[in-house]
């Protein structure tokens, strides 16, 4: 496989590791090498938890500025805030759901308006995805499958290359049993969102 | 059963570079492992932790790093293997017995893990840790990925046995926290019972004794370096003229940077991943076959340095450079897209970085940086601090731990923190040379590391200042690791013993001892006044579990809370105590109900009384 970097940006909480292990162990049903890597010091804390991963032949497992040629951002500012590791050939996938920051709570901080970041997003990439993953990780039981709803989003995409079967085996294998259910649905709402949302 | 005590060889899963390290060591027949928490390497000893449950492997948390090598010390010269790990600043307060060890060797495989964090994603410096390997004697073993790092820790113990030496493992950021395929292997057996036979030769080193057994230290450095020059660790990848030497996770991107540029059949890679002793006839065979060589290598200029004087002694005269101020860097990490640049830069090559995003007029965004969580009781104390000092000219010297937080507005309660247990010495110091009133903070799991030699201090010298331990309960920054003062039943782990800080605390002396329930601001500061009003040395145990702790443990009921109509937009709460469960909307502020675990701090110093539990 040719070397793919895709770069997960979220913020603590959102569950942007396990949705990093469902898509190393996707790439192991499908046989391809992968490597990844994750900033998480003071996630629980509020901050930001990024994940680099680069499937394929590639032998590192960090993704520099510029070079990733997926950014899959769970929160819309964070995606923004990201930018810099694309160029004009990266495909975005993005939440459209905030999560604004403690300091633009409190009203000493701007919070670009959604719109706004999402056609900046589209002016300087190749191809945007945005969904309410929020809405949908509600519609399918929990606020919690967020993570899940967009790597349905993802796979939807058919960036990586990975077929639908396997990403559902690799839920199974990462899930625990009793969010099973409320994540297969997290999926295919998110899969299904995705396919009407390219902006 | 523990996914990494599976005895499954051959079994291919994902794991982190920290869950292969501690798996390595468990195939390898671990049978004796000691840390003190710290990041980047706290999952190693999490996963031994949970395994020393399901099996008789003894694990344990020690007060402090330079505890854990003691014990481990001691472990290792009884015939048992035994693991050692700790993050990079860790190794300083271990330095000590590390430098005699060396001398005293071992009896059974020793590994000591130093897990280093260039560009500082959870440190306080980004010291080069390959340097206590060549100040104090120690082979060294530097893997470039997570599946390397998993069998590298089982040849450090065979290396170790065979050379009777602690061996060093370094690992960065990238292998500890990276992800990768890695096959389980055989497991060997575990010898968990030893014996210590008497040697007082060696193990007693009295100046007569370590005369002699620098002597043999040297001997055994000599030893390794016969074995480094023949290790498959250290190995020439690639050939043509063109010459890069590199270690850790350079090598990767070394290696990525060299198929990029499609200069494969030009280059030559030399991997160190044996670097102590450097392996001096393997480096000059391959600058032989070099016209110019990179030496790549985050941090310090460690291997450049011994290269160079190799070459000198090979009288061969090649262009070697690497760090520099137009190569690389003495700072942070390196990454795939630099090291690329400078590889193509040094040789020569032609080479148009990918097009970057223009960035210069993307909107605003704000930072979203790290905070005390929503119901963490540090907030509280640290509030009731800054009202209690409130016209007094306070400094506040702090630690390492969540509570470091508590330097950001509006709390501002941290102006001084080096180390940890820095917080303590540091106040004796303030408070003897200045004229203004010191109040310093200090964790409980950090108390117990290297806090109270500080205290010892204070009391013998007379000291004066204001020490707040802050006792959650828990380690709670590194990820709830128990401590001395941890009720282990509470954890449903029995079979530990229990230190209470009030009783120590009263014990070293400290005449002014008073413990205070941070959520009842208006009685804490009173006492916190009191405390303030002694001249000499004054304790408060300010006492509330780590709200995260106590919700996983389910000691804590959440009841969130609401504003009211009854509040005049003062907002008090917002500039005096900042949880992040507040917002503002249409100008009013509000409280996230699915964030807020009622810990009703806010509802006390509203001045409108407005903040009220959220009727459900």
């Amino acid at each position: 496989m040719k070397t793919t970097r895709l770069i997960i940006v979220a913020v603590g909480g959102q569950g942007n590791l396990l949705a990093s292990k469902v898509l190393g162990e996707a790439a192991l049903i499908e046989g391809v090498e992968v490597r990844m890597s994750e900033i998480h010091g003071m996630a629980q804390r509020g901050g930001v938890v990024e994940s680099a991963i680069v499937f394929g032949n590639a032998t590192s497992s960090i993704i520099s500025d510029g070079e990733a040629d997926i950014l899959l951002g769970f929160e819309p500012a964070e995606t923004l805030r990201a930018i810099g590791r694309c160029s004009a050939d990266t495909k975005v996938v993005t939440n459209t759901a905030t999560l604004p920051p403690f300091t633009v709570g409190i009203g000493k901080g701007a919070y670009p308006e959604v719109e706004e970041i999402k056609r900046v997003l589209k002016e300087k990439t190749a191809g945007l995805v945005a969904i309410d993953a929020m809405a949908l990780a509600k519609e399918a039981g929990s606020p919690m499958s967020v993570n899940i709803v967009l790597l349905g989003a993802l796979i939807q995409t058919n960036a990586l290359g990975f077929s639908k079967e396997s990403v559902i085996e690799a839920i199974r294998r990462r899930t625990k049993p009793a969010f099973l259910d409320m994540n297969l649905k997290a999926f295919e709402l998110g899969f299904e969102a995705a396919a009407n949302s390219v902006v | 059963m523990h996914k990494l005590l599976k005895d499954s060889p051959g079994e291919k899963i994902m794991l982190l570079g920290n869950e292969a390290i501690a798996r390595g060591a468990v195939e390898a027949g671990v049978a004796f492992a000691t840390t003190y928490p710290g990041t980047p390497s706290s999952e190693i000893s999490l996963n031994l932790f949970q395994m020393s449950k399901e099996s008789d492997l003894y694990f344990e948390y020690s007060t402090n790093e330079k505890v854990a090598l003691e014990v481990a010390a001691a472990a290792a010269n009884s015939g048992l293997r035994t693991f050692c790990m700790m993050k990079h600043v860790g190794l300083n307060v271990a330095a000590d017995p590390l430098m005699t060890l060396s001398y005293v060797g071992v009896t059974a495989g020793m590994v000591i893990l130093t897990a280093d964090d260039p560009a500082m994603f959870s440190s306080q410096n980004e010291q080069d840790n390959r340097y206590y390997a060549k100040f104090g004697g120690f082979p060294m073993l530097e893997p470039s990925s997570v599946a390397e790092a998993k069998e590298m820790i089982k040849e450090a113990f065979e290396l170790s046995e065979s050379l009777k030496q602690p061996v060093i493992l370094r690992t960065t950021t990238r292998i500890n926290h990276s992800n990768a395929f890695v096959a389980f292997g055989e497991m060997k057996e575990r010898k968990t019972r030893g014996r210590f036979e008497k040697d007082p030769m060696r193990c007693v080193t009295v100046p007569a004794v370590s005369r002699g057994l620098h002597v043999k230290l040297l001997e055994r450095l000599d030893s390794a370096t016969g074995l480094a020059e023949k290790s498959d660790f250290n190995f020439v990848q690639g050939d043509g003229p063109l010459g890069i030497i590199a270690n850790g996770v350079s090598f990767h991107y070394a290696e990525d940077a060299v198929k990029d540029l499609g200069i494969e059949d030009k280059t030559r890679i030399l991997r160190l991943g044996f670097t102590n002793p450097m392996p001096a006839g393997l480096i000059k065979d391959f600058l032989k076959d070099c016209e110019k060589v990179l030496v790549v290598e985050e941090g310090e200029p460690f291997m450049e340095e011994a290269v160079k004087a190799f070459a000198q002694e090979a009288g061969i005269t090649i262009p070697i450079q690497g760090k520099s101020a137009d190569l690389f860097s003495r700072l942070y990490e390196y990454d795939p897209a630099m090291v690329r640049e400078k590889i193509a830069a040094f040789f020569g090559f032609d080479y148009t970085p990918v097009n970057k995003i223009d960035t210069s007029d993307i909107p605003e965004i704000a930072n979203r940086p790290p905070n005390l969580c929503s119901g963490c009781s540090h907030r509280a104390t640290f509030y009731a601090v800054q009202k209690a000092a409130e016209g007094m000219d306070i400094i506040c010297p702090n630690d390492i731990g969540c509570y470091t937080l508590g330097f950001m507005p509006p709390l501002s309660t941290g102006d001084f923190v080096i180390c940890m247990g820095s917080s303590v010495s540091s106040s004796c110091g303030f408070g003897r040379a200045t004229d203004q009133k010191v109040v310093s903070f200090i964790g409980d799991s950090t108390f117990f590391h290297s806090g109270i030699t500080g205290l010892v201090n204070a009391v013998f010298n007379k000291h004066n200042f204001t020490l707040v331990i802050l006792e959650n309960g828990i380690t709670a920054m590194t990820g709830h690791q128990p401590h001395p003062g941890v009720d282990m039943e509470q954890m449903g782990m029995p079979g530990y013993g229990r230190v209470d800080i009030e009783q120590l605390v009263r014990a070293l002396g400290v005449e002014h001892v008073s413990v205070i329930k941070p959520f009842k601001v208006k009685k804490s500061m009173e006492t916190i006044r009191e405390a303030l009003a002694f001249d000499g040395v004054s304790v408060i145990i300010s006492k509330e579990p780590c709200i995260l702790w106590a919700k996983s443990m389910k000691l804590k009921k959440v009841r969130p809370f609401e504003v009211t109509d009854k509040c005049t937009d003062h907002k008090e709460c917002i500039n005096g105590i900042a949880c992040p469960s507040f917002y503002i909307e249409a100008g009013r502020v509000k409280i996230d109900a699915n964030t807020c675990v009622g810990c009703a701090l806010c509802a006390q110093i509203c001045p409108d009384n407005a903040i009220r539990p959220l009727k459900q």
